[in-house]
Parts: C-alpha cells; structure tokens; sequence
C-alpha cells in the first residue's frame, strides 16, 4: 500500500495557505485596534474595501502605488532565490530613479521610442551599480549583505540629497528639472477617461514586464537554475562547478537593476522629475511583498496589489481611525507570515497525526 | 577658529548625540553576542521614547518616564525575542516588521491620545546634579551633570566587565559563538538569548527616553535611523562594548562637527555617511576584519 499524502501537507497548497492565513489573522488583529478607537470594524474595513476596490479612481491609485511594489517586491525575491537578502531595494530605487532623471533632463530632443528606453535603461545602470557593491563585497570578502545594503541605502539617500540640494536641482527645490517631455510614459487616464485623476501610468505594464522575466530566467534558463543552486546549497554548487561568487554578483546586480525601476513610475510617469524623498519605504516594504508572495513572481504581483491596497486604503479611512492602522497592518501581516511558516506547519503535523490515529483506532 | 570650534559646547554637543548611539549600540552587542541580530533596535528606540513621553506627560514624573521608556523598549525586545528565539522565525525580517510597527503604533496611539500624528505636548527635562564646576555655562553643567550621562558612562565601562569579565558573560557569548557546546555543558541557550535580547531592550529603551528628555516632547520617526547607526557602530566596534562605544563616540563627534560647520566645509551629507562608509569598510576587513559571533542570526535546533 502507497502512503497517500493528506492534501494539506502539499507543499504548494502551503505556501498558498499560509500568506492568506496571515493576512486574515492581522485584520482580525486590526479589527482589536479599530474596536480600541471606537468604530466597528466592519465599517471600517468596508469602507477600505469599497474606496479602493469599488471605483476606477480608487483601483487607479492602488495600481499607482502597486507599481513601485511590484519592483521591489521582484527585486527582493530574485535575490533571495539566490539565497541573498537585499535589503537594500530602498538605495537601489533611490539612485537609479536619479539617473532615470538626470538622464532624462539633459537628453531634450531625442524621439521617444529612443528616450523611454534609455531612462529606463538609466535606472537599470543606476540601481544595478548599487546592487553590484554588496554583491562584489560578499563574493570578494565574505562581507555580509545584510549590513552593507543597509548601510548602503543611507549612503545612498545622503548622495541623491547632495545632488538635488546642491547641483541638479532647481533653485529653492529638492527636486530635479523637468525630464524630456518625449521619456514621459503616458498615464491610463490618457487613455481610459475612467482613471481621471488617478496617477496610474503605463510604468505598471513594465513591471508586469519584469515578473515575467524574473519567471522566466529563475524557472526556465540555465542562469536562473545555477542562482537556485547557490541559494540552496552553495558548498554543493560550487562543487558542481556553478561559480559562487559570480552569481552573488549578477543576482545583486539584476535585483539592484529591477528595483532601479522603479523611477519609470514616478520620475517618468508621474512627476516628470525626480525629488528628494519620494520613495517612503518602499524599498522595505518590497520585503513584505516578496515575503507574502513566496518569493514567486506572480505571487508578488498579488502581494503588491494588497499592500498597494493598504497604502492607498490609510488615506480613506483616515476620518475614522488613525491611518496609521494599515502601516501595524502590514507589520503584523510580515510577523505572522515568518511566524505561520514555522507554528501553521507545526499545528498542521500535529492535527493529521491525530486524524491518523483516530482512523487507525 | 579651532578653540570657537573645539569648545566645550562642543563638547557638550557631542556627548549629547553620543549617549543615544552608545545606549543602543551596547543594547546591540548584548543581543548579538547572544546570537540575536538585533535591527529591531531603531524600533525599540522609537517605542522607548514614546512610552517614556507619555509616562512622564501623565505622572508629571521624569524618573517614570524613564522607567516607561526601559519597560516600552523591554516589551518591544520581548515580540522580537519570542519570534527569534521561540518561534525561530527569521530575525533580520522580525526586526525589519517590528520596525514599521514600531512607527505605525507610535503614531496611532500619538493621534488617539494628543490628536496629533507628529507630536507630543511638552514633557519636563530630567533633573540634573549639580557638578559644582563650569557654573559660568549652564547648558554645560547640566548636561554633564545629568544622570543618564553618569550611567551612560557607567553601564558603558559596566558592560566590558559583564561581557568579558564574569560567569553570566562567558555564557551569554558561548550561546551566541557555539550553541550546541554550550548546551552540551548545560546552560540554558534559550534563557541567555533572551536575557541578550531583552537587555538590549532596556538599553535600547533608555536611549530613546534620552531623546525624548532632550528633546522635551515626541515627534513621529524621532529615532531618525540612530538604531542603524548603532548597529553600525557595534559592527565597527567589532561586538565590544568599549569598541562600540568609541565608535558613537567618533559618530557622535563627526555629527557635532557637522552642525558646528554648518555651510562651511564639508557638505553636510558628506558628514552623515561617515558611520556607513566607514561600517562598509570595517566589514570588508579593510581596518582589521570585523568578524560577528558565530551563530549570529540563527536559530538553535536542538538535536533530538
């Protein structure tokens, strides 16, 4: 007789019910906050529903602020694929929406099936560079990636704040000039007269771009393969050859290029310019994201669009409770994923010993 | 020019932005030494504060504030100890979630009880002792004089013997360095991790009541990434606490000199980066390698 495995001890099923799991639980959590202030939860929670969800207004800002997540999100998931954890999205994002702007404000004239592609391509270079520091760092000394991006992403707010307060700014600003007006992508409501308003701009089909590609090179080229190796066992994929060190670097680099993107959506999609302190987090929130999507291209697509949701749903239901709500929202949401891994599989082994029991009686 | 610089307000100004990186800094390598990365410290910091603003604004008392801002920054350490430790879940992430929380509570509950997201009402200073010296520059005196300097100072030189010198160090290192021998030989790994993890709650905690007492109110992120730059100066410091010390002292000191030079000199960001750098550095061995404790981040699975 062949051991028949319980369904719920399927690995896929698992790492599907899991992120769900934790995200139901931290709205109970928050429902406990909500009742704290003295408003029904239920309301509350509706009202963040049906503003964000209910009317194209409301899904164009979620899209808007999903964007940038979908990129650090990807970005970190990439990374950590290759048993790396770069927590550096934040400086990465930072330099490279710089060069997608300083690019763009001295290349006036070019047409733009040239311009789009090289700012995007700028802020590829731009956050690939600072992706490559850590990454040639850990393969060279052993230097731990987890303290130099962090390190990093403060040298990198400190070196775009010098430059925008003192060389490329414009006189009494912290912001940028103005892009070429041809590496500007266009926004939905150009198109779609429903979004009206609403930020969201053709950048989001670019990073749709990049989680396929991610797909692609993890799950199907051979570069993606080796980078697993390394992830998973790096004694023993240096024993089959796979250079270590060499896909540390080009996993940084690439992770470091993808989170570089995330300028096409502010700096070429919606404020034309780049400013000092436009990303609030979002390089650490691309943590949560790859967290709650498993690593898994797609399931950073979702985990995106539930945190964009959270960004975008503070805002509606500030006028009953503090918006403050969606930010120990998401905190909670990352404590029960990385604590669900480990007490929901326990739970789960217990429970269907049991079940075996009781049958066996 | 040099004596305008160098003055003793100077000085003043630096100690007062050293006392918070060293509390915090110290609180880092008691949790790390135990074998607990610690980068809930920049959230533990901000709850400490809060709590130690509300406790002093409700009880008019700076001494309960001050134990507010140690219990705040305890019970912070404690989430994060129960989900490294208990749980083992990963401690870079729990530190990274405990953080936003951190942020989004303080902020919540500032709007509840003040009705204000940014700030706090006015909170009292700690009381200072009188030194009897430098009368001539108040600001000076009691600044020198106040008692979280005196026990910065203290729990500083403290800590080295703690570490280095007694029974309860030797065993809160040998869990952070080899966890399994020092189970073998039958010290508690769980209990020493989160006696690590918890005092640098407490310190972490009073780092941040500092900044509340300095400051005289709350404002929303007042941590302003000083549980970073402690973490940086542990690492430069190389998980000593005279080491780590030193290093906030040179932090604290680059900082001053920043403020002192407003305009001339140097570009001011030029000055912040300094801890960054100079921790990149150090990690890369570049002034003597910085090597953590050996089982730094993870956590112990007992064999069955």
């Amino acid at each position: 007789m062949t051991e028949k495995r319980h369904w719920l001890e399927h690995p896929a099923t698992q790492n599907f019910l899991i992120p769900i799991f934790a995200v139901v639980l931290s709205f109970a959590v928050g429902a406990i906050f909500i009742l704290i202030v003295g408003q029904d939860p239920f309301q509350v929670y509706s009202v963040l529903f049906s503003q964000t969800l209910g009317n194209s207004y409301g899904v164009g800002q979620l899209l808007f602020k999903t964007t940038p997540l979908i990129f650090t999100g990807l970005s970190v998931a990439l990374c950590f694929k290759a048993g790396l954890f770069n927590i550096g999205a934040e400086g990465q994002l930072q330099i490279g929406a710089f060069m997608t702007a300083l690019v763009g404000m001295y290349t006036v004239g070019v047409p733009a099936f040239i311009e789009i592609p090289l700012l995007v391509l700028a802020g590829m270079v731009g956050g690939g560079i600072w992706g490559f520091i850590p990454g040639y760092l850990k393969a060279k000394t052993g230097a731990h990636e987890v303290i130099n991006t962090i390190m990093l992403n403060f040298v990198a707010a400190a070196l775009v704040s010098f430059f925008v307060t003192n060389v490329f700014n414009v006189p009494a600003t912290v912001h940028t000039p103005s892009i070429a007006p041809t590496g500007r992508i266009p926004r939905f409501d150009a198109v779609f007269s429903g979004f009206q308003g609403s930020p969201v701009n053709f950048s989001i089909v670019i990073a749709l771009l990049a989680a396929l590609f991610v797909w692609y090179y993890i799950d199907r080229t051979r570069y993606g393969y080796e980078l697993r190796v390394v992830g998973l066992n790096s004694k023993a994929a240096e024993y089959g050859g796979i250079s270590v060190s060499k896909n540390i670097i080009v996993s940084m680099v690439i992770g470091g290029a993808i989170a570089g993107l995330v300028g096409t959506n502010y700096v070429m999609g919606y404020k034309y310019y780049f400013e000092e302190g436009f990303s609030t987090g979002t390089g650490f929130m691309g943590i949560a994201v790859a967290l709650l999507g498993n690593n898994n291209p797609f399931g950073v697509i979702l985990a995106a669009l539930l945190f964009g949701m959270l960004e975008y749903g503070g805002l509606v239901i500030n006028t009953m409770v503090p918006k403050e709500l969606v930010s120990i929202l998401q905190a909670i949401v990352i404590i029960f994923v990385i604590s669900s891994n480990k007490i929901f599989r326990k739970i789960l082994v217990n429970f269907l010993k049991k079940r075996t029991l009781s049958i066996n009686d | 020019m040099i004596s305008q610089i160098f003055s003793l307000a100077f000085l003043a100004q630096t100690i007062r932005i050293t006392v918070p990186y060293s509390l915090a800094s110290l609180g880092g390598v008691y949790s790390e030494r135990g074998g607990v990365v610690n980068i809930a410290l920049e959230g533990i910091i901000l709850n400490g504060a809060f709590c130690a603003t509300v406790g002093t604004y409700y009880t008019g008392s700076a001494l309960f504030g001050v134990a507010c801002g140690i219990a705040g920054g305890l019970l912070t350490a404690l989430i994060h100890a129960v989900i490294s430790i208990h749980i083992k879940a990963d401690q870079i992430i729990s530190g990274i979630a405990i953080n936003l929380f951190a942020v989004g509570i303080t902020k919540f509950v500032l709007e509840i009880l003040f009705q204000s997201s940014s700030n706090s009402p006015r909170i009292a200073g700690l009381p200072h002792i009188h030194l009897g010296f430098i009368e001539n520059q108040p600001d000076v005196a009691n600044l020198l004089g106040n008692p979280l300097v005196l026990a910065t100072i203290f729990i500083v030189i403290a800590s080295h013997f703690i570490i280095f010198k007694t029974r309860f160090g030797l065993r809160l290192r040998s869990v952070g360095e080899n966890p399994e021998a020092a189970d073998t030989v039958g010290i508690g790994v769980t209990l020493y991790r989160y006696y690590g993890v918890l005092i640098s709650g407490a310190l972490a905690g009073l780092a941040g009541a500092w900044l509340a007492f300095d400051q005289h109110s709350f404002t929303d992120g007042m941590s302003a990434g000083r549980g970073y730059i402690a973490l940086a100066a542990m690492i430069v410091g190389k998980w000593n606490p005279l080491g780590a010390a030193a290093a906030c002292l040179l932090f604290g000191f680059a900082e001053s000199l920043q403020i002192q030079l407003q305009g001339g000199g140097l570009p001011t960001q030029f000055i912040q980066m300094i801890p960054y750098v100079a921790t990149i550095i150090a990690l890369a061995g570049f002034i003597g390698k910085a090597v953590a404790p050996g089982a730094d981040g993870i956590p112990y699975e007992k064999e069955k």
